[in-house]
């Protein structure tokens, strides 16, 4: 089911009296396809959650609709939506087993869509295959795993075969391992299903590595929707490329004169870009070859094996945090004595105006 | 680790001792009464050891209207008490405005001294030669013939009895099931939203097995506190139980050892005892009960 957000907002009042209200959710206008799985992401408190609430039916927008496919459901109430949700909690009810936990959502049916006893126990069944526990049924939430859990709140959302499935952060309390896994489980089990499915996070890994489309937020607006790679590749803004990332990408006090981008006084880059005094210049951590005439001048601190990743971590007069530049092995056996110089990759290096944050076209 | 446990049972001894002394010896004591015959506390003597003082209790008319008057008001008002609780707090918890305000009333006759709420109840219920008491007056507005509610007929005054009991136990309890609601986390009632059940589905399935512990808790000690009633009597019928027939159990044990009849430890002790037993298998069974409907 494809979901069309028409100019959503969310505008909460302000808790304290006479605060000023705070957007949750700003001017959502976009369109999810069906089928996809879609990562909503974005730091603590940018109103992922809230969007999330929007959907499901348990928050109601300020402004704007919500559409599945051509049906306006703005209006309607979360069970009637078709939504299957899986919260961050899980919220299994804790005095249920898994089996009545999962049942839970179709005894809740009524009218037309009643089910006969025979064709609950079949859809249960169905649903705790899909996710793999049915060696589980008879236990109560209290004696599993997170993993467990996750996977029956997962069976549960599903049972009633929903138009849309929702996941609040829903590897976060998974420990890293099993986070991994988990992941990969989501995508087989979306796959499996075509359900169109967004899920909340914040962290960027999570979601580069599963979704097929990502939607980028802070303060409640969208800075950039796009398939992972090419967000990253592309980030619309310094926002979007500076978190997108791990290590984050290395930014410097740049400048463009005379077709040339300059950090600090260093002309790095030949561009097609109009002067400007000032520029952000970010440079993504592999974007850096390490080079006896190399243009960047840095300073060097460190070399940094971390597993497979050997890092050259230094620094520059025109950033304030250290640059940590991902190289081979080969190259890092340069790094010696005090300096380094490194050439930089052009599809590696963006530059942003410095108030606004806006890409500019280099 | 040796050293531990001595250290610990000195820190134990204060409360040992001063239990021992006004707990522990007093119980074994009144089990040691209970089988002495013809005790008199005057010479410290007695005649022999046996279950006289059993048979004596058990075939005493004021002691079996006790038990009687208590084991009506234990059906009576635990299950009302907790049931009328459950509703105002899952009221008060739905309310929004002035909440708080609506708590501080309901919690009010918790804080009030039970014989002054006696003394009301008897204005509100009593009917002498000047009045014939407000509850009367109400009556008499729908047309009933008024009945004196304190020394009128058995059904009245145990009315009047259980009536004060719900109205005087029901703050702790709404104290209780308030906090207890308040603490299920709003995330199931999100949860149970979406699976899409209704009111009635969201409260029989989701509310009421979260709060069932402390039901379950309300309903053991409302249990033993209505089998130890007695003020609550003293305080609508006055001293003299027995002649109102509306003695309790620990009524009767008063009555036995202080009352104008008293004077009979061994008695007593019996009677004592005997509720002892009651209260320790009711309890028992609730227990039993609760831990199987209770989720882990």
């Amino acid at each position: 089911m494809k979901i069309v957000f028409e100019h959503l907002t969310k505008i909460y009042p302000s808790r304290k009296k006479g605060g000023a209200p705070v957007t949750a959710v700003a001017d959502f206008d976009f369109e999810i396809p069906d089928g996809t799985l879609v990562g909503l992401l974005g730091p603590s408190g940018c109103g992922k959650s809230t969007a999330l609430n929007l959907i499901s039916g348990l928050a109601e927008p300020t402004q704007g609709r919500i559409l599945f496919g051509d049906e306006d459901v703005t209006a309607l109430p979360p069970e009637k939506r078709g939504v299957g949700l899986v919260f961050q909690n899980y919220a299994l009810y804790p005095h249920m087993t898994v089996r009545q936990n999962i049942l839970f959502p179709l005894q809740n049916l009524k009218g037309p869509q009643k089910l006969s006893k025979e064709e609950m126990e079949k859809r249960v069944n169905e649903a705790a295959a899909l996710v793999q526990i049915e060696q589980l049924m008879d236990r109560k939430p209290s004696e599993m795993s997170g993993g467990q859990q996750q996977r029956v709140a997962i069976a549960r959302a599903l049972v009633k075969t929903p138009r849309v499935l929702l996941l609040d952060e829903p590897l976060s309390n998974l420990d890293a391992r099993l986070r991994l896994q988990t992941r990969e489980e989501i995508r087989r089990i979306q796959r499996k299903t075509g359900v169109t499915t967004i899920f909340v996070t914040h962290d960027q890994e999570e979601a580069m590595s599963i979704s097929d489309r990502i939607v980028v937020m802070k303060a409640g607006a969208v800075h950039q929707i796009g398939r992972p790679q090419d967000v990253y590749d592309e980030p619309a803004d310094s926002f979007v490329a500076k978190f997108l990332g791990t290590p984050p990408i290395n930014v410097f006090r740049g400048s463009v004169r005379g077709g040339k981008l300059y950090i600090g006084s260093e002309a790095v880059l030949d561009v097609k870009a109009a002067d400007r005094e000032a520029v952000e210049v970010g440079v993504r951590p592999e974007g850096f070859i390490p080079k006896e005439d190399g243009a960047l001048t840095c300073r060097l601190q460190a070399v940094e094996v971390m597993g497979r990743d050997i890092s050259i971590v230094s620094r520059h007069d025109a950033s304030e945090a250290a640059i940590r530049a991902i190289v081979s092995a080969e190259h890092a056996a340069m790094a010696t004595g005090e300096t380094v110089r490194f050439d930089l990759k052009p599809n590696k290096v963006f530059a942003f105006e410095t108030e606004s944050g806006a890409r500019i076209a280099l | 680790m040796k050293q531990n446990g001595k250290k610990a049972w000195l820190y134990l001894l204060p409360a040992i001792a001063f239990l021992g002394v006004f707990m522990v010896y007093p119980l074994l004591d009144v089990f040691v009464y209970s089988f002495e015959e013809g005790y008199n506390s005057a010479s410290q003597s007695y005649f022999g050891v046996g279950l006289y003082n059993y048979s004596y209790v058990l075939h005493d008319p004021f002691f079996l209207q006790a038990v009687k008057n208590t084991f009506l008001l234990v059906i009576v008002t635990v299950p009302l008490s907790t049931g009328f609780a459950l509703l105002i707090s899952l009221g008060l918890h739905s309310v929004k405005k002035l909440q708080q305000l609506f708590q501080t009333i309901y919690f009010l006759p918790y804080v009030t001294n039970t014989l002054a709420v006696g003394l009301v109840f008897m204005i509100l219920f009593k009917k002498t030669e000047y009045s014939a008491g407000l509850m009367n007056l109400l009556l008499g507005a729908f047309g009933m013939s008024p009945v004196d509610f304190i020394d009128g007929p058995y059904w009245a005054k145990l009315f009047v009895l259980c009536f004060y009991t719900v109205w005087i136990v029901l703050p702790f309890k709404i104290l209780i099931l308030t906090s207890a609601l308040a603490s299920v986390d709003q995330t199931y009632y999100d949860a149970a939203k979406v699976d899409g059940a209704g009111r009635w589905r969201v409260f029989s399935r989701i509310t009421l097995p979260m709060i069932s512990p402390m039901i379950f808790y309300l309903v053991i000690t409302g249990f033993i506190g209505a089998f130890k009633a007695y003020s609550d009597a003293v305080a609508l019928f006055g001293v003299n139980l027995n002649a109102a027939g509306m003695n309790t159990i620990v009524g009767y044990i008063y009555d036995m050892l202080y009352g104008d009849s008293g004077g009979y430890p061994s008695y007593a002790s019996a009677a004592a005892v005997i509720l002892f037993a009651v209260v320790l298998t009711i309890t028992v069974i609730n227990l039993t009960v609760s831990r199987k409907n209770t989720a882990k």
